[in-house]
């Protein structure tokens, strides 16, 4: 197939008595990188949450390889290979870092069960992921967290990886790691969709953007045309770029 | 953050566990030493506390387990209590020749044969108690707490048809009677046995929850339960095993207190209940190792101010939970985003 | 309206529910002649107890979303406020009213201690947190026998104008003779009056639309400013101190009080029952509530004794239906009250006028 790898038609969203998404419309091309951007509220972590199951569409579809999902549970949706990286990167800070990441190797149910050959791709992605192996995760800093959050996601392969903010709070070193992985990743046939607010970011990463507003997407094309486009990074994102 | 980990730091593990609250159990017994004076009195109360303690524990784990995973009160949880307990009067009832019996080996099979009947019996019923009345009423605090409630007080009654409304004697075995004496102190022999059986219980939790897969789920699902069906497992799953065996540990757990009380009536499940609240507040909501602490602390309590002071025995526990939540608002070992 | 102003703009909002309310306060206004007997007024005295003690109650789990279990803790210390007084000191009105006002103060004491700890603490520690300290209080009370009687309880004598031996006319009104008695119910009366239209005062007002704003969404009110925990607090003192007047009112009635019939859990869930089953968050849902408890109550037994009788052939159905187990039936008809009827009478009530 060759078609895109997910597609959101028409998602509405209701958080208790908040309607959040206003029917949005957005594809996810295979082995491509997506970019989401957006201002605060525009709805980007609520529609992330949507294709994950983690709230329920109440109206519109979602579709991930030909097949509708929209009415899926979480663990079924992460099941068809769908890692996903939650802004707050959901660690769990009283386990140590090895068992953050057995804990996502769901075919592994001891350390020595997880795959060497692609752990130590990740060690050499993510060297604080090695170094503080047996650490509990509470400990880390906020980079090593985020590294940890990306690392855990990928420890088996994925075929959509999502991740919530990755640059969020991190120092530029650590952001060259985050590019590099994600750049990587696709290499080797992952397809991503991330959300972004740090436009340089998304610039050095991206090769599609969907820009939302008010609970719907507002402008969808290819990367490279977007940066160029002062006016209407202006005009779709305000001050924040 | 001040305790964050610096790339230059040492890649060893860094023991940095919270030690104080395991201090508060020896503590609390060496404070009260010069109080009750005697210390033969002193001790046979301590490992009566003691002993206490772990049947408390043994109950309160499941209950804490449950909050953390899925944020359900269970008001109900005394319930499977009385429930272990009056299956053990009838298994021992119909095992005479094996209680009687003076060799100890038939009597510790006589009692572990209640124990095993009675876990499954509990478990059994915690899995319809999971399905009939918690279920609906996930996420609705209020609900699940009238809910639950109305279950105890159905589980109770129906206890009263089933094996009547009165107190029912539930008598050790034969060897397992009577006392050891340490010095000028008699301590009796059951009392041992529980701390033994809590203490058995304790490891094995606390080996499965830090060295198996099921055990990490678990921990981590009374962290941030909602990562955990992200990375694709089914939490209700998991959460519904954890009741069940939570009942089942209940059970246990109620007919050690039979043993302990040495009667049963349907009551005692709504009594132990009250104490088994007061140890998950103490020992943090979620925690294993805090309801540990906690149990440990209230049944010294209720001992020592059972001999003290007896008409406030209840009031120290709850000036007990009080204090606590003083030093520790969220209790003992909070646990993270509860 | 007057009527409007004293029902604090609540207005029943249902013909039938109307109806009903009318017919229950006329009930209650003309007990003493339409039910002369000893037993039948007792029933319609409890009635008016019942519903100031679950509409005070209502006020804490209905309008503010939370679950105290110590409610019969304060209807208790109300009822041993009065029993304490009068059995210590003379029958005077003087010992009736220190008494009275300091179960007042201590409920209002423990009310504000209990809530400031357990509200600031985590709303759902309140829950568990009242369940010890109520059961820690009746289990006090029983065993300071010096000062409560004990399992025993205390007897005493109220001053002479309330006995049902001092009579005020010489000659009965419709049969009906006007005694000390008589007043005793009255007073009960338009206690449980004037304490309903305060309660429908106080869900009314500004202040019950934040406590239903808490109930609602406890961050957004904190977002928007209220302070949630003295909200709270203030909700739950407000309630105890209804409460206790529930239990003055029980002590006025019976001259007598232990701790069965003032303490006990079961009191709790018949409190808990009746405010689910007239419909959270309504308090004509608890007047109605009350009633008809008192009333199933008191005859419900008889029922399941004739069921139990009939089923002598089966045990274990006879068993079910003996009138001991009348809190099973109860047990399960709150599960179920719970579950497939969460707004009550009153709310289905409002719901049919609403759609007609």
């Amino acid at each position: 197939m060759s078609g895109p790898l997910l597609t959101l038609a028409g998602v509405h969203t209701h958080i208790g008595a908040y309607h959040i998404l206003h029917g949005v419309d957005m594809a996810v091309p295979r082995g491509q990188l997506t970019m989401l951007l957006g201002r605060n509220g525009a709805g980007k972590t609520t529609t992330l949450r949507t294709i994950m199951g983690l709230w329920r569409a109440s109206a519109g579809m979602v579709t991930f390889d030909g097949q509708d999902i929209t009415q899926f549970a979480t663990p079924q949706i992460a099941r068809l290979k769908v890692a996903y990286v939650p802004e707050n990167m959901g660690i769990f800070a009283d386990l140590t870092v090895k068992e953050n990441m057995l804990l996502a190797a769901t075919k592994a149910s001891h350390a020595r069960d997880i795959d060497g050959q692609r752990l130590n791709w990740i060690f050499g992605l993510f060297p604080a992921v090695e170094k503080f192996w047996d650490y509990p995760a509470g400990k880390l800093s906020g980079g090593q967290k985020q590294m940890l959050a990306v690392a855990r996601a990928i420890v088996e392969p994925r075929e959509l990886l999502i991740v919530d903010e990755p640059s969020k709070g991190l120092a530029p070193s650590i952001i060259n790691n985050m590019i590099d992985a994600f750049s990587q990743l696709k290499a080797g046939g992952v397809t991503i969709l991330l959300v972004e607010q740090n436009i340089n970011f998304a610039k050095r990463l991206g090769d599609h953007v969907a820009v939302m507003d008010n609970g719907r997407v507002v402008h969808r094309g290819s990367m490279a045309a977007f940066a160029e486009d002062d006016a209407l990074q202006q005009s779709l994102m305000g001050l924040t770029l | 953050m001040s305790n964050t980990l610096t790339a230059s730091g040492p890649a060893k593990p860094a023991v940095d566990f919270d030690w104080k609250p395991l201090l508060l159990v020896p503590v609390l017994a060496l404070l009260v030493l010069p109080v009750i004076g005697s210390p033969s009195t002193w001790l046979t109360l301590t490992v009566a506390g003691l002993a206490m303690g772990m049947i408390i524990f043994v109950i309160a784990s499941g209950l804490t387990l449950v909050f953390g995973l899925m944020d359900v009160l269970n008001f109900g949880h005394g319930v499977f209590i009385a429930l272990g307990a009056f299956v053990a009067t009838t298994i021992l009832g119909v095992m005479p020749g094996w209680t009687a019996s003076p060799e100890l080996w038939r009597n510790l099979i006589a009692v572990f044969a209640a124990m095993l009947v009675a876990m499954a019996v509990a478990g059994a019923v915690g899995l319809a108690f999971e399905r009939v009345l918690v279920r609906p009423v996930y996420g609705q605090h209020l609900k699940q707490i009238l809910i639950t409630m109305g279950g105890m007080i159905i589980g109770e009654e129906l206890i009263k048809v089933i094996w009547g409304p009165q107190q029912i004697p539930l008598m050790l075995p034969e060897g397992l009677r009577g006392a050891v004496i340490v010095g000028d102190a008699a301590i009796e022999k059951f009392r041992l046995l529980a701390v033994l059986m809590g203490g058995l219980v304790f490891v094995a939790l606390a080996w499965v929850l830090t060295r198996t897969k099921i055990g990490l789920l678990i921990r981590a699902g009374v962290e941030n339960s909602e990562m955990v069906e992200s990375l694709g497992y089914r939490i209700r799953r998991l959460f519904v095993a954890v009741f069940v065996v939570g009942s089942a540990l209940a059970g246990l757990g109620g007919v050690m207190w039979g043993l302990y009380q040495q009667t049963v009536i349907p009551q005692m499940g709504a009594q132990v209940n009250i104490l088994i609240f007061i140890v998950i507040i103490i020992g943090g909501l979620g925690s294993t190792g805090g309801a540990l602490i906690g149990a440990l602390l209230v049944g010294l309590m209720a001992n020592y101010t059972g001999f003290l002071a007896p008409k406030v025995a209840l009031f120290s526990n709850i000036a007990l939970m009080v204090a606590i939540l003083l030093w520790r608002p969220r209790g003992i070992y909070p646990v993270a985003n509860r | 309206m007057t009527l409007n102003r004293l029902l604090s703009n609540d207005l029943p909002r249902s013909k039938l529910l109307t109806a009903v309310l009318l017919t229950l306060f006329l009930l209650l206004a003309l007990a003493p002649f339409i039910a002369p007997g000893v037993n039948a007024l007792s029933v319609a005295a409890k009635a008016l107890i019942f519903i100031v003690l679950v509409a005070s109650f209502d006020l804490l789990l209905g309008y503010t979303g939370i679950v105290s279990f110590a409610h019969t803790m304060f209807f208790g210390i109300g009822a041993y406020g009065v029993a304490i007084a009068c059995s210590r000191w003379d029958a005077t009105w003087l010992s009736l009213g220190l008494g009275i006002v300091t179960a007042l103060i201590l409920s209002l004491l423990l009310a504000l201690a209990i809530g400031l700890f357990s509200l600031r603490v985590r709303a759902i520690f309140f829950a568990m947190i009242t369940l010890a300290i109520a059961s820690a209080f009746q289990t006090l009370a029983s065993q300071l026998s010096e000062i409560t009687g004990g399992e025993d309880g205390l007897n005493f004598r109220l001053p002479d104008m309330l006995a049902s031996g001092y009579m005020y006319l010489e000659q009965p009104i419709f049969g009906v003779s006007i005694s000390g008695r008589f007043l005793t119910y009255y007073i009960l009366f338009f206690a449980a009056l004037a304490m309903v239209l305060a309660l429908l005062r106080i869900v009314n007002s500004p202040f019950g639309r934040v406590l239903q704003a808490i109930r609602e969404n406890e961050f957004r009110a904190e977002a928007i400013g209220y302070r949630v925990v003295v909200y709270r607090t203030i909700s739950s003192v407000l309630s105890a101190l209804f409460a206790t007047m529930a239990g003055v009112m029980l002590a006025l009635w019976l001259r007598y009080n232990g701790p069965d019939t003032s303490l006990s859990f079961e009191i709790m869930l018949d409190v808990l029952l009746i405010v689910v089953i007239g419909g959270m968050g309504t308090i004509y849902g608890s007047v109605i509530g009350a009633v008809l408890f008192v009333i199933a109550q008191s005859y419900l037994q008889d029922l399941l004794k004739l069921g139990s009788d009939a089923a002598s052939g089966l045990p274990w159905l006879a068993a079910l239906l003996s009138p001991d187990r009348w809190l099973l039936w109860l047990g399960v008809l709150f599960v179920l009250s719970v579950y497939y009827f969460p707004t009550g009478i009153v709310g289905r009530l409002r719901n049919r006028a609403a759609k007609l």
